[in-house]
């Protein structure tokens, strides 16, 4: 993997003349993690599509580029929420599915090291419904790390875990995603407090930057200054979701 | 246990009405013979009724068997090109609206009194249902496992092939199922329309010499066969989805 670069998104987004957000300008910094926070139905999630060039029906006027001037595509990989594992295929064929979808053959020994790595190693062989939730997480972090791209965009993907699995994904994907440019879309102020080395809100009004919390990340669930930011945030989108 | 018993109290329960009908309406056995009398006669003519059914059976097995192939793949032909949607659809959806029954006629002008037109009749009429599960399956594939597949570079081939067709197979199993139940009126229309043999023609031949009871004999072991027909197809369906591997 080379020097993740930083991302710039810069423009407007459209359905049909309708203005969905924008004009925006936001620079995410490579290979660092940076979170974004804001009400449902702002556009986040469209946001995140278009750089990963998923969005068939928003216009996107501007640009979305890599500050290293090469291509976007083939060099993200996506994690969204609810895992999005293949009910037919264990744990290994989850992993290695990127291979196989490019017509290559996996590289087996390295995804049973990866599988190993997130503490899989017993459910190699499990099918995903015989997982629970968490493992299941870690099966897509595995098979992202397996993907091995310089930028990675997660799309709330612990929302659907209880609070202390939660806890333990974001350790986990803090750990194994450092010097990665990670983009992360989320519900969750204690979230980004923990996870984010630069934290954007965006709703109607544009996007604001909030200052993190000081230290390395991932931050500790009880660490003073990261549960002020918690609550900052909190209060911040409580008012933008009461169109304060 | 508890099931065994259930199923034999409903068929004493269906054999004690038929019986108590056909006493208490003193029908000759020309009108209806009694479960009895069929029972017998299923029993003395089981070599006649077993020659005509292995027949059916075959035009059911191969008509299912093509019906699935031919199906399936017109399914993923559809679902993997927008062109071959907007042009054959149309036609498929038509095609529906002509009854199988009306065809027969022609298929056996056509393909002659053995079996090619009565495989002819079953494909027909299960290629339509099996198709169309299966391609609306095809049609609805998870949109984050669409987004994943784009994300990591595949092919639309590949997609299909990796990540659509296994996400519907349940959709075709569904079309199996019913195709299975479907497979053998397709056959038996077939044989109603010009056949020498099968249990379609046996059935015909039985009614027009006065013989209700072989009639009865040869409607029951259709009615079994179809019944056990879709529940090998139903388990077979299931372990098949249990059972796909990495």
């Amino acid at each position: 993997m080379c020097a993740a670069p930083a991302l710039l998104i810069d423009g407007t987004a459209r359905i049909g003349v309708e203005r969905l957000f924008g004009p925006l300008r936001l620079e995410i910094e490579g290979g660092r993690i940076t979170c974004l926070l804001g009400p449902s139905g702002v556009g986040k999630t469209t946001l995140l599509r278009l750089v990963a060039g998923l969005d068939e029906v928003t216009r996107f006027e501007g640009r979305i580029s890599a500050s290293d001037g090469l291509p976007l595509a083939g060099r993200i990989a996506l994690m969204a929420q609810g895992a999005d594992l293949l009910p037919w295929r264990d744990v290994l064929g989850n992993v290695a599915l990127g291979a196989r979808l490019r017509g290559q053959s996996p590289d087996l020994p390295r995804a049973r090291a990866i599988i190993d790595r997130m503490g899989l190693g017993p459910h190699a062989r499990k099918r995903p419904h015989t997982l629970s939730g968490g493992q299941r997480q870690r099966v897509a972090l595995a098979r992202t790390l397996m993907e091995d791209r310089p930028i990675v965009l997660l799309d709330e993907p612990f929302s659907a875990l209880d609070a202390g699995t939660r806890a333990q994904m974001q350790d986990l994907a803090a750990a194994h995603l450092a010097g990665r440019t990670v983009w992360m879309v989320t519900h969750d102020p204690g979230e980004a407090a923990r996870m984010g080395h630069a934290i954007h809100i965006l709703s109607e009004a544009g996007l604001e930057t909030v200052a993190p919390p000081p230290g390395p990340v991932p931050r500790a669930v009880d660490d003073p200054d990261t549960l002020a930011v918690q609550g900052s945030l909190l209060a911040r989108l409580r008012d933008l979701g009461t169109g304060a | 246990m508890n099931r065994a018993l259930i199923l034999a109290g409903t068929v004493a329960l269906a054999l004690g009405l038929w019986q108590a009908l056909v006493v208490l309406a003193s029908l000759p056995p020309f009108i209806l013979p009694g479960p009895a009398r069929v029972a017998e006669t299923l029993w003395s003519s089981r070599a006649l009724i077993a020659e005509h059914g292995l027949i059916t059976a075959a035009e059911v097995l191969i008509g299912l068997a093509l019906g699935a192939v031919l199906g399936g793949a017109s399914a993923i032909g559809l679902a993997a090109s927008p062109v071959a949607r907007r042009l054959i659809r149309p036609m498929m959806v038509f095609s529906q609206a002509i009854p199988v029954f009306a065809l027969a006629p022609i298929l056996t002008l056509w393909l002659g009194y053995g079996l090619a037109s009565k495989i002819a009749m079953a494909l027909l009429i299960i290629y339509f249902p099996v198709t169309s599960a299966f391609f609306d399956a095809l049609m609805r594939t998870p949109q984050p496992l669409l987004d994943l597949g784009r994300v990591m570079g595949t092919t639309p081939a590949r997609l299909m092939w990796h990540i659509r067709v296994p996400a519907a197979l349940p959709g075709l199993a569904s079309g199996l199922r019913l195709a299975a139940v479907y497979a053998p009126i397709g056959a038996i229309i077939g044989e109603w329309v010009g056949a020498s043999k099968g249990l379609g023609y046996l059935m015909l031949l039985a009614n027009g010499r006065a013989k209700i009871d072989l009639m009865f004999a040869a409607l029951i072991v259709l009615a079994v066969f179809t019944l056990l027909l879709h529940r090998a197809v139903d388990a077979g369906c299931r372990r098949w989805l249990d059972s796909r591997s990495t």
